[in-house]
């Protein structure tokens, strides 16, 4: 059984499509990613299926459960960890989580048996008893974060985790995800409109534009399908014998001759620099400079939407400000 | 999801009493309006022949039940302003998400609200007594407790009915000031209903905190305008029609 179905799932705003019949699928046990700008729809989609949102038409599992006639049952299975802070800061760190466990029908013997694991599992042990208004936003993150774990559900839903914090405690922020991952083997859904975050984390990501899926596979195999890594060697003198020589090695998917030197095209640019090396010293040519491109998710993005995530995000914003016509992305924003 | 949760609405009014008592600024003030009201009114109307007060009843013990009432229409309110509230702050979508049903999220609501809402008209009670008022007996705390809660469900019932017809605090805030008023007026707390014009009389009439002032006073000072079992059924009524319109709006607030 997949922890998560999707079967056409749309949802309409007024004349607005915020998310376009989607179907997919999210295998149990894995960190799947949904990436794209704001606006995209993430949080819409996120929002139907913990059920706070009703779909317009199509359908969706949890765990099992239908979305639309198994609400109790979707909600048992998930946690979540909403995009907005949702603590109550006046309550201590373990009263939220005994608030919570109380919301999901758990005993008194089982809270007590909880409420210490959780809190230790993120590292707030020692703070539990304040007032959350005295954590940091990264402390309050993890305690949302333990306290979507608190009723051991089947997934977890985390709605752009790490927006607001600062780089370290972002970084800090994913270990954490990860290390709960394999500890509690839960599944994790995850928005973000990071590119980073997104490669770090996720064994699977779902691009997303204007309320579609437009891929959806591992980020190695998303980065790959654009042809690989490229190397440019800077030359000092541009040589024939080196163009030749690339031509015969069977690694180099494809080159080309640049203002500097040569772009060279390959899987795992970082083992076959050697290589390349090599192969220009025999060939006679001085090499000036060597650089080093990795695809990233951003190039991928580009390639299969034809802009970039800010440059997206960057429009919404304009045709907000401009008060035109309200778009799918303005929309789906309002939603969020 | 059963449609009443008692561990869901023990945890809900569990927490309104936590934030309640670790807040003593805001017992404070929210005590302040009424305790003005009893001072002023209180000893500025206290050898005053007020037309309509029942015999041998001077104004202080007339007005201590009045004054209750609108204590409890004030703690109310506030229980309405916790709902939009905790949507300014997104904790409504942590309470929503959880597998408990929105019948249960507003009677733990009610239940949280009721509560400190009735603790602050005892402590109003407490404060008159040093001021001179006097209890016809024992018998009226029991009495009085059970006018009370009645009067609490009607009110909160009624505060959660019309923040779910909101966004956000600040509309409400300024809406409530012009709800809460006419009901406090209207409602025979500071004076007998007789004195106002007919067809403001009717408003009265239709008014539960008039049932629920009355029943006080029956309770505490032995002497009412109804019969005490009217007052009771009144307010039994208004209490179920608050609880279901509360219940009814409050299913439909979209959170996202």
């Amino acid at each position: 059984m997949d922890a998560i179905r999707v079967e056409g799932l749309t949802k309409e705003f007024d004349a607005v499509t915020a998310v376009d019949d989607l179907s997919f699928a999210v295998e149990q046990g894995e960190i799947f990613g949904l990436l794209g700008p704001n606006g995209a729809g993430k949080s819409t989609l996120i929002n139907m299926l913990v059920t706070l949102l009703d779909s317009t038409s199509g359908t969706a599992r949890v765990n099992g459960y239908d979305i639309n006639d198994e609400t109790g049952d979707v909600r048992d299975s998930l946690g979540i960890v909403f995009q907005e802070p949702a603590v109550d800061e006046e309550l201590t760190g373990a009263e939220n989580l005994a608030f919570h466990a109380r919301m999901y029908g758990k005993p008194k013997a089982e809270r007590e048996r909880r409420i210490p694991e959780v809190l230790e599992l993120v590292d707030l042990a020692d703070e539990a008893d304040q007032p959350v208004e005295s954590y940091s936003g990264g402390m309050q993150r993890r305690l949302e974060i333990g306290r979507g774990l608190m009723h051991e559900p089947a997934v977890l839903f985390l709605d752009e985790p790490t927006t607001g914090l600062d780089a370290r405690t972002r970084r800090d922020t994913w270990e954490y995800i990860q290390r709960l991952n394999e500890q509690s083997d839960v599944t994790i859904i995850i928005t973000t409109h990071y590119m980073d975050e997104a490669d770090f984390l996720c064994e699977r990501v779902a691009i997303m534009d204007h309320g579609e899926i437009v891929a959806v596979d591992s980020p190695e195999s998303l980065k790959d399908s654009l042809g690989g890594d490229v190397v440019t060697l800077g030359l000092e003198n541009p040589s024939r014998e080196l163009f030749a020589r690339l031509d015969e090695q069977s690694w180099v998917r494809e080159h080309t001759e640049t203002e500097e030197g040569v772009a060279v095209t390959m899987a795992h640019g970082d083992t076959r620099v050697a290589d390349l090396v090599r192969l220009a010293d025999d060939a006679g040519a001085s090499i000036a400079s060597v650089d080093l491109r990795k695809p990233t998710l951003e190039n991928v993005f580009l390639s299969l939407t034809g802009s970039t995530i800010s440059e997206r995000e960057a429009s919404a914003t304009d045709r907000r400000e401009d008060g035109e016509d309200r778009t799918t992305a303005e929309a789906a924003e309002v939603a969020e | 999801m059963s449609l009443v949760d008692p561990l869901g609405i023990y945890g809900l009014w569990l927490r309104d009493v936590k934030r309640f008592l670790r807040t003593p600024s805001q017992i404070v003030g929210s005590l302040t309006f009424p305790l003005m009201f009893l001072l002023f009114l209180g000893f500025g109307f206290s050898g005053a022949a007020i037309p309509g007060l029942p015999e041998g009843v001077d104004y202080l013990q007339y007005l201590v039940p009045g004054i209750m009432g609108f204590t409890m229409l004030l703690g109310a309110s506030f229980a309405g302003l916790a709902i939009l509230s905790d949507q300014d702050v997104g904790f409504l979508k942590e309470i929503l998400v959880a597998p408990v049903s929105r019948t249960s999220i507003v009677l733990g609501r009610i239940a949280g609200g009721s509560t400190t809402a009735i603790v602050q008209a005892v402590l109003i009670l407490a404060l008159s007594i040093p001021l001179g008022f006097e209890l016809a007996g024992w018998l009226s705390i029991p009495l009085a407790a059970v006018f009370l809660l009645l009067i609490a469900i009607t009110f909160v019932g009624f505060g959660i009915a019309l923040a779910s017809q909101f966004s956000d605090s600040e509309g409400f805030g300024l809406i409530v000031q012009f709800i809460v008023f006419p009901l406090f007026f209207l409602s025979g707390a500071i004076y007998p209903i007789e004195g106002l014009p007919g067809p403001v009389q009717y408003l009265a009439l239709i008014n539960p905190l008039t049932y629920g002032v009355d029943g006080l006073r029956a309770a505490l000072v032995g002497a009412s305008t109804y019969s005490p079992l009217l007052d009771f059924g009144a307010l039994v009524v208004s209490s179920v029609v608050m609880v279901s319109v509360g219940a009814y709006l409050f299913e439909r607030v979209e959170t996202v």
